[in-house]
């Protein structure tokens, strides 16, 4: 039988402010002693009060409008109550009717078209301290209590592990492009849980599906998919049914293993946070927070397209961070030129240069402007293309403008008809067995005659010139 | 309105309480009363009152994002039954090590 895949994602998003949600404890730990960014609230001691972080209530609006959610003028905070070790106030601060945000949805690629995913929660709540087994020992790290989280979770629109990779992906794009999350999943800034099950091709029920967690990469996340997906298969092939379980990928083995059913079936008892009074998002506030909010990756991916002529594979690369599609367009108003040649020259070296320095397009000293400069000179015939590849790194060492660069090194090329004949007679002269060969007919040999003048010339003959006068000359 | 045993021993298992028989029997008395007392606001006609999630005008203060130093460690830990290693150390959860299911 033909089944049909549904796959819903639960995503939680650290949010990047610098201190936590109810509290003004730091919240970046990633290198801090466990037990060091806590306080009394955030460790629940006795008669403390939360205040909310006014950030993260902006960062919440900014998420919900990249994803055509709407964000509501009232809502509240709840009560999700559970005992566990790593929750010191035997609550976690929550939302649950009125969540900041309701709806809204995000286009993904598929197939050779797209698949809308839709949102049907997003709610700001506290994340939780962390249980770390050591040695034997169970070890409590509150570090984490505290930090902003907002939870996402996807209508079960998703019909492969491929799509779900693919929304996991668009969606770390978008929390990086407007600025929210550093959304790094090995560091937990990004974690996701993924819900599937199987039903017959056309059908319309659901079935019970299994819920996979402690996923923490885009690719771990395809393969438990694909594996639990298999499992299912085979479930269903063999006529037993499938129970509502939740696994737990491991990554080690590339295994999903049964978790242990929680004691009793979730019973949070929520309740209104007595502690805390309702969020008013007003329409001035909002303005303000929308004031500067940026074109998406996806709008300026169609865009560069239509506006730049650019095939669909450079619009995808150059747009899939924020300060790259920035730098394109800088350089591109720059050069004055053809769009793609701007984008040929940022695919192959300036994201070569990006990815050995670790750097983002907008910390390079290569500015889009030297940039273009380099390309005009290129262009021009002032330099020829590999003294271009040159002058990016020695722009981006010096920080000097590469016409400075080519004055002060002498490299412009030299198209000098006298001096590129005096350079081809010597190599000539000193190779006269290669000489004779190429004369009998093995004219492969141009390609090391170049090669030998360029060797002379420091790289900086005008080649389809040096081809020229040795073609003359072994004539 | 009164409460089922079941349901008392489902609360108390929520709260994490070991009630004895004697306790259980008592305390589904005292929740029924409890329940039955809260109950006679069903029998207002609020039909023409709008659902109400907070009694208070006033929005919720706001804090700015400025991180401050709070608790030392060693002030954290002075409430913990064991420590080791700068974390509070506690004994198995589920009997197992199986780590929770919570998040």
């Amino acid at each position: 039988m033909e089944y049909e895949v549904i796959i819903g994602l639960e995503t939680h998003i650290q949010l990047n402010t610098s201190s936590k949600i109810f509290c003004s404890c730091k919240t970046n730990s990633w290198e801090a002693a466990p037990n060091t960014n806590i306080c009394p609230v955030c460790t629940g001691m006795p008669g403390v009060l939360p205040v909310l972080n006014e950030r993260v209530v902006e960062k919440g609006v900014l998420l919900a409008t990249a994803m055509h959610s709407q964000a509501q003028p009232v809502s509240f905070f709840d009560r999700k109550n559970y005992f566990y070790p790593d929750l010191p106030k035997g609550y976690q601060i929550s939302q649950y009717d009125r969540p900041l945000a309701t709806g809204g949805y995000m286009d993904i690629p598929s197939g050779e078209g797209t698949r809308r995913v839709g949102i049907w929660k997003m709610h700001l709540e506290e994340d939780a301290g962390k249980t770390k087994n050591e040695m034997g020992l169970r070890l409590i790290d509150f570090n984490r209590c505290g930090v902003p989280l907002v939870e996402m979770v996807t209508a079960p629109d998703l019909r492969s592990a491929d799509e779900a990779a693919a929304y996991l992906t668009r969606l770390r794009q978008l929390l990086r492009w407007i600025g929210i999350s550093d959304a790094d999943m090995e560091k937990g800034q990004l974690r996701c849980d993924a819900n599937v099950s199987l039903r017959p091709l056309g059908a319309t029920y659901l079935n019970p599906k299994t819920e996979i967690k402690n996923v923490n990469s885009i690719e771990a996340v395809r393969d438990a998919i694909e594996k639990e997906i298999l499992r299912q298969t085979h479930e269903y092939e063999a006529g037993r049914k499938i129970e509502s379980w939740t696994l737990e990928w491991d990554e080690d083995t590339q295994t999903l293993k049964k978790m242990r059913s929680k004691e009793t079936e979730a019973d949070y008892r929520y309740f209104r946070e007595p502690d805390l009074l309702p969020v008013y998002l007003t329409d001035e506030w909002k303005a303000a927070i929308l004031q500067d909010f940026p074109e998406l990756p996806q709008e300026r991916r169609v865009r560069f397209m239509r506006e730049y002529a650019l095939p669909a594979y450079d619009a995808e690369i150059l747009t899939s961070e924020r300060s790259l599609s920035d730098y394109f367009e800088a350089a591109v108003k720059a050069y004055a030129g053809d769009p793609k040649r701007v984008s040929n020259w940022l695919l192959n070296d300036v994201m070569r240069m990006l990815n050995e320095s670790g750097q983002t397009a907008g910390q390079l000293a290569l500015i889009p402007a030297y940039l273009a400069e380099i390309i005009t000179l290129v262009d021009s015939g002032v330099v020829n293309a590999s003294t271009g590849k040159t002058l990016l790194e020695k722009t981006s060492v010096t920080g000097k403008t590469p016409r400075q660069i080519v004055a002060a090194e002498g490299l412009a090329k030299v198209s000098d008809d006298s001096a590129i004949r005096a350079a081809a007679q010597q190599v000539i002269a000193e190779n006269p067995g290669e000489a004779a060969a190429y004369r009998t007919g093995k004219t492969g040999l141009m390609g090391w005659f170049v090669g030998q003048l360029m060797r002379k010339m420091g790289g900086k003959a005008d080649a389809p010139k040096a081809r020229a006068i040795f073609e003359e000359l072994l004539a | 309105m009164s409460l089922s045993l079941q349901e008392v021993e489902h609360i108390a298992q929520l709260a994490r309480l070991d009630l004895s028989e004697a306790e259980k029997a008592r305390y589904r008395l005292q929740l029924s009363a409890i329940l039955d007392y809260v109950a006679q606001l069903q029998k207002l006609d609020t039909a023409s009152i709008p659902p109400t999630a907070s009694i208070f005008g006033a929005a919720s203060p706001l804090r700015p994002d400025e991180p401050r130093p709070g608790l030392t460690r060693d002030e954290l830990l002075k409430n913990a039954p064991e420590r080791e290693a700068g974390q509070f150390k506690i004994p198995p959860v589920f009997g197992d090590g199986t780590p929770s299911a919570e998040e």
